[in-house]
């Protein structure tokens, strides 16, 4: 396994080993690029992750200290956890679900099909749908996506066959299982699902796609690939020229390390890479690096979000199987007689007793709560998930007082509905309690967003500098050694789960970084 | 379908054997049919008895499931008095406030809180505090101590860890027989 001396500044280093910096580590290793990737969190491999929901929260999340703000419930009910993602190798690709669908064509280019909606920064992306093609048939592939490349849909479970039932008597036509990164036969070394659930407690049989257990051990076979987990990146350092030159990061003893870099990529989740962005000012940066245009933290997306969970009669056991079992896609279309811009997916999502608990009604108690988790066995459930619209108040800062453990200004995220998401919540609850009435729910619950786990939008890309923090191909403005590789490049947000993209941007990115290496340009 | 056994392991395992094993006291009265003793509260080291049995009515009245058994409440709020030990900030938030919630039940109903007898009576007195830094401690810890306790689970049909089973792929992840056709 390669091992390359702090002083090595021929090396690529990347920030953060999920679905963005695992992704690109392997590819760039594959091309023959010698990677460093610094991860803050431990190596925790499959067969040591917890079916318990807070054991699990324990040894997987991003639970350092963050503040929040705005009119968002997760402030008033989670005020210090505004994620819900993971802090080990492999990032949220432990925790995430696996749903993997691409963008629809108007969703790279929101400015034109929504028009000027008062209170939104909306923006084209630089890139169309027929330039990302190519790549994401490539992420498709190298993630086992179910519903592509041959490979058959996952089997629907019980909750799935719940809401297709209701689904179909609504009169949807786009249901289906999923396209799903959880392998349905075997393949690439990795089993088949066991429908074990836990899915968001990280897949214990590598039934589904984590950069842990692929790309990063796949990368580190060619010898090109090191990664040093317990590694929090502070600060990224830059020359005289504007060059950055390497970053600063405390190693898993907490002592300080200095790493050069021929390039740095930022792929710490939305919330973490404009901190680091903006904690690493200088005399040359004041506003920190990346941010002439002042975007950096700014834009911050979530996805419209909520979940309906409904009761029946008779048992559903819905936390049997995949987490995320099914889907309906018929609301994902942009529809604006609907009273909003946008679109939603309505996903099948189970959560335990424990996380049902915590999450079904925030702060509620008494016998109708109650009422409610005495109905667990005979609930089915549902995650709505939208696009929210980016605003520029809607942002991660540096919090004015609190320092982490190394002196570092904590990430403080302010968030306030656009009136555009509560329209389509309120729609989204309707429709959701609607498919689960129609085969005989006696009571269905509106469900408040939990923390976010799809994190985007706060170093956008842009094609004029002044609009955003990063070109087409993820490479800042400012400074072209530094490229950011997570969803914080996100333009805007889209309907559906994030991942795909993040992934299929990463591999394009990789091209990029190959090729202006190759031609001295970086 | 295949449906949860609802009855706890503890009350199996000592129904089945007849004998204590490792089941806390409490556990074992409750499946016994025993009555609970109020000694679980006179354990109490820093907080008094009563404050003890104080916390318990809470619990119940916060989150009210009438097939548990008090012994699974007191699992839940038998901690505080540990850390009241601990942090005297802790053992006078616990202190004032059920000497509060006591002093309005008195003032309404001229008798200590946990001894009004009707649940709408007391969730009333509760509702005056709700927002009070007291009632949000405890009521958030219920959160965790009570519902991820899991010899409650198979009293709520959830069935907790899998993969050690094999998952679902054999034990009805896709069993469901009540559905119409789709």
């Amino acid at each position: 396994m390669a091992k390359f001396d702090l002083n090595d500044s021929g090396v690529v280093v990347i920030v953060g080993s999920g679905a963005g910096g695992g992704t690109l580590g392997n590819e760039l290793a594959q091309k023959g690029i010698k990677v460093v990737i610094l991860e803050a969190g431990p190596r925790i491999e499959n067969q040591d992750f917890i079916n318990d929901e807070w054991d699990s929260f324990g040894q997987l999340a991003w639970s350092d200290m963050r503040t929040t703000s705005g009119s968002w419930r997760v402030h008033k009910d989670f005020p210090n956890i505004p994620a819900w993602i993971v802090k080990a190798v492999g990032g949220s690709t432990v925790h995430w679900a696996g749903a993997s669908l691409r963008f629809d064509e108007h969703e790279f280019k929101i400015k034109s099909a929504y028009g000027n909606i008062p209170g939104a920064n909306l923006l084209d992306w630089p890139i169309t749908l027929a330039e990302m093609e190519p790549y994401y048939a490539k992420a498709e592939n190298k993630m086992g996506v179910t519903r592509t490349n041959g490979i058959p849909g996952l089997p629907g479970n019980n909750n799935f066959k719940v809401l297709e039932a209701g689904a179909k008597k609504l009169g949807y036509k786009e249901v289906h299982t999923g396209r799903m990164a959880i392998n349905s036969e075997p393949r690439d070394g990795r089993g088949s699902c066991q429908q074990i659930g836990f899915c968001f407690q990280g897949c214990k049989s590598g039934a589904k796609w984590s950069t842990l257990y692929t790309e990063i051990p796949k990368g580190e076979a060619t010898g090109n690939l090191e990664v040093r987990p317990g590694s929090m990146v502070i600060k990224i350092e830059h020359d005289q020229s504007g060059k950055v030159t390497g970053v600063v990061y405390a190693d898993e003893s907490g002592a300080m390390q200095r790493q050069k870099a021929r390039v740095v990529a930022v792929a710490g989740n939305s919330i973490e890479s404009p901190r680091l962005l903006l904690n690493s000012a200088s005399s040359m940066f004041p506003d920190g690096l990346a941010n002439s245009s002042g975007q950096v933290g700014r834009n911050y997306l979530r996805h419209m979000t909520g979940s309906v969970y409904a009761t029946f009669e008779k048992s559903v056991h819905m936390y049997r199987g995949t987490t995320m079992a099914g889907i309906i896609r018929d609301e994902a279309k942009n529809d604006p007689k609907r009273g909003f811009v946008g679109g939603y997916e309505m996903e099948t999502l189970s959560l335990g007793l424990p996380f049902m608990a915590a999450f079904l009604n925030p702060g509620a108690w008494g016998r109708s709560f109650t009422s409610a988790m005495e109905g667990y066995p005979r609930m089915a459930g549902m995650w709505l998930v939208g696009e929210d619209l980016p605003q520029e108040t809607n942002r991660v800062t540096l919090d004015p007082t609190i320092k982490d453990k190394f002196g570092m200004p904590v990430a403080s995220v302010h968030f306030d509905d656009h009136p555009n998401d509560v329209a389509m919540r309120d729609h989204a609850y309707k429709q959701g309690a609607a498919v689960y009435e129609a085969v005989g729910a006696t009571v269905t619950y509106p469900t408040p967003p939990y923390p976010s786990t799809h994190n985007m939008g706060t170093n956008r890309m842009s094609e004029k500098p002044r609009d955003g923090v990063v070109n087409k191909f993820g490479q800042s403005h400012d400074i072209k050694n530094l490229f950011v590789s997570d969803g914080s490049q996100f333009t805007s947000g889209a309907a559906c789960n994030p991942t795909l993209t993040i992934v299929s941007l990463a591999i394009r990115q990789a091209d990029t970084i190959a090729g202006a290496m190759q031609r001295k340009e970086i | 379908m295949r449906e949860i056994d609802r009855r706890s392991k503890y009350d199996r395992r000592v129904f089945l054997k007849g004998a204590a094993v490792t089941a806390p006291a409490v556990a074992i009265a409750t499946s016994t049919g025993l009555g609970i003793s109020d000694a679980w509260a006179d354990e109490a080291g820093t907080l008094t008895p009563a404050t003890m049995k104080t916390l318990l009515k809470m619990a119940r009245d916060i989150y009210p499931h009438d097939f548990l058994g008090d012994s699974y409440y007191i699992t839940a709020v038998k901690p505080w008095d540990d850390k009241a030990a601990k942090d005297p900030a802790i053992k006078s938030l616990i202190n004032e406030g059920v000497t509060r919630l006591d002093q309005a039940a008195n003032d309404r109903h001229k008798m200590p809180y946990a001894q009004i007898a009707w649940e709408n009576d007391r969730v009333a007195l509760l509702q005056q505090i709700e927002q009070s830094a007291f009632f949000q401690k405890i009521r958030g810890d219920l959160i965790a101590s009570l519902y991820n306790n899991k010899e409650v689970w198979p009293r709520f049909g959830y069935e907790g860890s899998s993969a050690e089973h094999g998952g679902y792929i054999k034990r009805g992840f896709a069993d469901i027989d009540w559905l119409p056709k789709a």
